[in-house]
C-alpha cells in the first residue's frame, strides 16, 4: 500500500513539481489549492503525510499545522511546512504550530524526496 | 633471512596485493564514488611500489609508479572512476602480475598499458571531500511534544545508523509511573556511541527540524587505547564524580554495579557506559584486524594429521580405562577426552577459511567472459562468509569455474532472444554459500534457458548412455550430463563445449565426498547445488558390526535403523525390498556383498541411508553406535576398490572400512531397476 502525502499550495506549478517527484517515488498525490481546502481533504481521508506552502489565501500553512494538530488523526503524522530561504521566524511559528520539519524553496526534486523520506522514515 | 627468502616473502605479499587490489578495483567499479576504495587502491600501489623497489624488483617499481601517478589524479578528486578506467587498470593489474613472473617482458608492453591509463584519465571530476573515522557520543533529549508534531525517534536512530556503527542505549529514567504516562509524550532521551566518517555537520543535520528545541549533545570519544576502564568512562561521561570512582574501585568489586548499588548512578547510564566501552572495544579491534599469522598449509596439515592421531589415541585410552574400572585412570581418561575434542575443533577452525575468497575469484572471471560473448550477466554473490575446510575450497576452484562458464556460455541466451521471451536482456547469475547440517551447500543459479531433456536425451542416446527406450525422470536425465564425454553444446565456443569438464566436476565433488544436485526449469534457468562435507579429515559416524567386521557409515547419509525381521525378509520374497512407511526402499546384505562365509546373527538390521534423492537398506549383524571417525586414505593399491571411501581405526586398535555411501545405493538401485525389468 503505498503512503498518501495530501500536498497543500496555492501555486498549481508548485504542486505540480510534488506530484511528479512524489508519484515518481512510489507514493499517492492527493492536492489541495489552500489552507481550508487541505483541511477539508485531510478530514476526508487521513493522509500519510502532509506537505504544505505558507503564504496560502483563505487560511495560511502555519494554521493549517495548528488545525491539523488539534485533530487526533494527524497526532504523530509528519507535517512539511515550504518556507522561503532564511525565513527562521517563520521555521520557528511552523515548529511552534506543530510541523515536523521543512523544505526551503526553492527546492530540487531529490531534495524534497529526501525530506519526505526523512520525516516518514522510510 | 636472506636476500632470496626476503624476495620470497615480497612475492607472496605481492600476490595478496595484486588479488586486493582486482576486488578493489570491481568494488570501485560498482561504487565509483567511494573515497575510501580509491584510498585504498592507492595505498595497495604505493605498497608494491615501495617493496618492489625494496627487494630488487625495479622494472615492477617502476611500472607501479606510472600506475599510482596516473591513479593519484583520481585520489585528488580530479578524475572520475570510469567503466574505462576500470578496465584499463585492471589491465595493468595484470601487467604487474606478468612482471612479478617475467621480469625481462618487453619495455614496451608496459608503455602501451601506461598510454592508455594516461588517455583513461583526460577528463576532470569535481573534488570530493575526505574525512577521517572518529567515534562520537550523541546525547539527545526530544521536546515532549515531538511524537506529536510527527518527529519520529526511531527514524533519527535508523538516520544515525546509516552514518555508521552505533551502539545505542535509551534512557528511561524520566519515564512516569504507568498512571502518570501519557502516550503521546516523548519521556525517553538517547545515548548513542556513533563511529563514523562524517563530520559533526553531518549528524547535526539528522536533528535538523528539532535542534534548536531539544537537548543535544555530540562529544568526540578520544581513541581507545587511551582509556578502556569504565571509571574512566563514567567520568569522562560526567555521570559520575572522580571521588565516587576511587571509592567503588577501592572496594575490588564490579564498579558499576556498586555505583548502581550506592545510588550514584542509575542502571541506563550504567548500560550506556558499558555500551560505549565494547562499542570503544570493538572499533579498535576492527581496526587492528590484522592481527594473523601466516603459517603454511602444509604445517596445518601436519597439526590435523596429529590431532587425526591424538583422537585414535584417546579412544584407545578410553576403552582401556573403561575397561580397568579405575577410578583416577577413568577421569583422566575423561579428561584427555574433552581436550582432545576440544583440540579437534580448534584446529579444524583454524582450517576454515570463508568462501569469500573463492568467490571474489569469479567476478573477474565473469566480467571478461561476458564481455568476450557479449552478453550483459549482473553477478551476485551470497554467503561469502561460510567456512569451509581449505582443502575443500582448494579442490573447489575448478569446477566452480566450469559450472559458471558454462552458465554464461549455455545458460543465459543473448539480450536479443532474452528480450523476446520477455526477460530482461541483463541475465543474472547468482553464486551463494549456506550451512545446511553439516554440509555446506555452495549453489549457482542463473536465470538462462534452463536444462533441455529432449537435448539432453538425444545426446545421451547417441553416445550410447541412454537406451532409446528407457523411461527416466527428469531428474535422472540431468545427471547424465555428468557423463563422461558427454557435451550438448551445438557447437563449440572457445569457452566451453568442448565435452569435457562437468565429468570432471563431477568427480572432483565425489572426491571431496559431496554430490551434485541440478534442478531446472526450461526457459527460467537452472540451479545446481553443491553439497559438501564441512571437512574431510574427521566425520560422525554410525559404526556397525557384519560378522567379525567393523564398518563406519557416514552418519549424514543415515536416515533410520529398522529391525530386519524374518516376517520382513519373507513378505519381501527374496526381492530385497524393504516396505517403509508404504515406500519400497531395496536393500544390500552386505555379508553377500562383501563374500563373508559366517552366519547372519538371528536379528539383524537394516541401516537406510540416502544419497541424494535414492535410499537404500544396508544390512548388517549389529549397529554398535556413534563414532568420531578420522579418516585415514586406502592405499593407492585399493584405489580402484569403490564400495569404501577409506579407513579408520578404532579404540582397540582395529581397523574398520568406512563404507562409501554413494556406491553403495548406486549398487543398490541398480539390482532394483535389474530385478523391475526382470519382473
Amino acid at each position: 500500500m503505498s503512503k498518501v502525502v495530501l500536498t497543500v499550495d496555492d501555486s498549481a506549478s508548485v504542486r505540480q513539481l510534488i506530484r511528479m517527484t512524489l508519484v515518481g517515488a512510489g507514493y499517492q498525490v492527493v492536492e489541495a489549492g489552500d489552507g481550508r481546502e487541505g483541511l477539508a481533504k485531510a478530514q476526508a481521508s487521513p493522509a500519510d503525510a502532509v506537505i504544505t506552502d505558507i503564504n496560502m489565501p483563505n487560511m495560511n500553512g502555519i494554521d493549517l499545522v495548528a488545525a491539523l494538530r488539534k485533530l487526533s488523526a494527524y497526532h504523530g503524522v509528519p507535517i512539511v511546512c515550504l518556507t522561503t530561504e532564511s525565513d527562521d521566524e517563520v521555521k520557528q511559528a511552523a515548529r511552534a504550530a506543530g510541523a515536523s520539519g521543512w523544505i526551503t524553496k526553492p527546492f530540487r526534486p531529490e531534495q524534497l524526496l529526501a525530506v519526505v523520506k526523512k520525516v516518514l522514515g522510510a | 633471512m636472506s636476500r632470496h627468502e626476503a624476495a620470497e616473502v615480497f612475492v607472496q605479499e605481492a600476490k595478496d596485493l595484486l588479488e586486493r587490489l582486482e576486488q578493489l578495483l570491481l568494488d570501485l567499479e560498482g561504487e565509483p564514488e567511494d573515497v575510501q576504495l580509491v584510498d585504498a587502491v592507492f595505498r595497495a600501489l604505493h605498497t608494491l611500489k615501495g617493496s618492489g623497489a625494496m627487494f630488487g624488483f625495479d622494472r615492477l617499481a617502476d611500472f607501479v609508479h606510472g600506475f599510482e601517478t596516473a591513479f593519484d589524479q583520481v585520489r585528488k578528486g580530479k578524475v572520475a572512476v570510469t567503466r574505462d578506467l576500470i578496465a584499463v587498470s585492471l589491465d595493468s593489474r595484470d601487467h604487474i602480475r606478468r612482471l612479478m613472473d617475467d621480469e625481462d617482458c618487453p619495455d614496451a608492453d608496459g608503455d602501451a598499458v601506461l598510454a592508455r591509463l594516461q588517455a583513461a584519465i583526460a577528463a576532470p571530476a569535481p573534488p570530493t571531500a575526505t574525512s577521517r573515522r572518529q567515534t562520537w557520543r550523541i546525547r539527545f533529549h526530544l521536546p515532549a511534544n515531538a511524537m506529536v508534531t510527527g518527529v519520529n525517534p526511531l527514524a533519527l536512530l535508523d538516520e544515525l545508523r546509516d552514518l555508521g556503527p552505533c551502539t545505542v542505549v535509551a534512557q528511561t529514567d524520566a519515564l512516569p509511573t504507568l498512571e502518570l504516562l501519557a502516550p503521546l509524550d516523548c519521556c525517553l532521551s538517547w545515548d548513542v556511541v556513533l563511529t563514523t566518517e562524517h563530520g559533526r555537520s553531518d549528524i547535526e543535520q539528522v536533528f535538523i527540524f528539532v535542534i534548536d528545541e531539544m537537548d543535544l549533545e555530540i562529544e568526540a570519544v578520544p581513541p581507545a587505547e587511551e582509556r578502556w576502564r569504565l571509571g574512566d568512562i563514567l567520568v569522562e561521561r560526567n555521570d559520575v564524580a572522580q571521588v565516587a570512582v576511587e571509592e567503588a574501585a577501592a572496594a575490588q568489586e564490579p564498579i558499576g554495579s556498586l555505583l548502581v548499588q550506592a545510588g550514584r548512578l542509575s542502571p541506563d547510564k550504567l548500560a550506556a557506559a558499558l555500551g560505549e566501552q565494547q562499542h570503544v572495544r570493538a572499533e579498535a579491534q576492527a581496526s587492528r584486524a590484522s592481527a594473523t599469522v601466516r603459517v603454511p598449509a602444509d604445517r596445518l596439515d601436519d597439526l590435523m594429521n596429529r590431532v587425526a592421531e591424538l583422537v585414535i589415541a584417546q579412544s584407545k585410552l578410553e576403552q582401556i580405562a573403561g575397561e580397568s574400572r579405575d577410578p583416577e585412570l577413568n577421569s583422566v581418561a575423561e579428561e584427555i577426552a574433552r581436550i582432545a575434542l576440544g583440540l579437534r575443533d580448534t584446529t579444524m577452525s583454524v582450517r576454515m577459511q570463508p568462501i569469500s575468497a573463492l568467490f571474489g575469484r569469479y567476478r573477474r572471471l565473469v566480467r571478461d567472459l561476458s564481455e568476450g560473448l557479449n552478453k550483459e550477466i549482473e553477478f551476485v554473490t551470497f554467503g561469502e562468509e561460510t567456512e569451509l575446510d581449505k582443502t575443500v575450497i582448494e579442490r573447489l576452484g575448478e569446477p566452480l569455474i566450469h559450472l559458471i562458464r558454462n552458465a554464461i556460455d549455455h545458460g543465459i541466451e543473448p539480450a536479443s532472444e532474452r528480450l523476446e521471451l520477455g526477460k530482461p536482456a541483463r541475465g543474472r547469475i547468482a553464486l551463494s554459500g549456506r550451512h545446511s547440517g553439516a554440509e555446506v551447500i555452495i549453489s549457482i543459479q542463473d536465470d538462462g534457458r534452463g536444462l533441455d531433456p529432449d537435448a539432453i536425451r538425444a545426446r545421451a542416446e547417441s553416445r550410447g548412455l541412454l537406451a532409446p527406450d528407457a523411461a527416466v525422470t527428469d531428474a535422472e536425465l540431468f545427471q547424465l550430463i555428468f557423463a563422461p564425454g558427454f557435451s550438448t553444446a551445438e557447437r563449440v565456443t572457445s569457452l566451453s563445449g568442448r565435452g569435457v569438464g562437468m565429468d570432471v566436476v563431477k568427480r572432483t565433488i565425489d572426491e571431496l565426498r559431496g554430490r551434485i544436485d541440478l534442478e531446472s526449469v526450461r526457459g527460467r534457468g537452472a540451479l545446481m547445488s553443491l553439497r559438501l562435507p564441512l571437512t574431510l579429515a574427521i566425520i560422525d559416524g554410525l559404526l556397525v558390526r557384519v560378522g567379525q567386521s567393523r564398518y563406519v557409515i557416514p552418519l549424514a547419509a543415515v536416515e533410520e535403523c529398522v529391525e530386519l525381521s524374518r516376517e520382513r525378509e519373507v513378505a519381501s520374497q527374496n526381492r530385497s525390498f524393504l516396505n517403509i512407511r508404504n515406500s519400497l526402499v531395496p536393500y544390500l546384505k552386505l555379508r553377500e556383498l562383501f563374500g563373508m562365509q559366517t552366519p547372519p546373527d538371528p536379528y539383524q538390521k537394516i541401516v537406510v541411508v540416502s544419497a541424494g534423492e535414492q535410499r537404500v537398506g544396508l544390512v548388517v549383524d549389529e549397529v554398535i553406535g556413534d563414532h568420531q571417525t578420522v579418516i585415514k586414505t586406502l592405499s593407492p593399491l585399493h584405489a580402484d576398490v569403490s564400495a569404501f571411501s577409506g579407513a579408520t581405526i578404532l579404540g582397540d586398535g582395529s581397523v574398520a572400512l568406512i563404507l562409501e555411501i554413494s556406491h553403495l545405493v548406486a549398487e543398490g538401485q541398480q539390482d532394483d531397476a535389474a530385478l523391475r525389468r526382470a519382473s
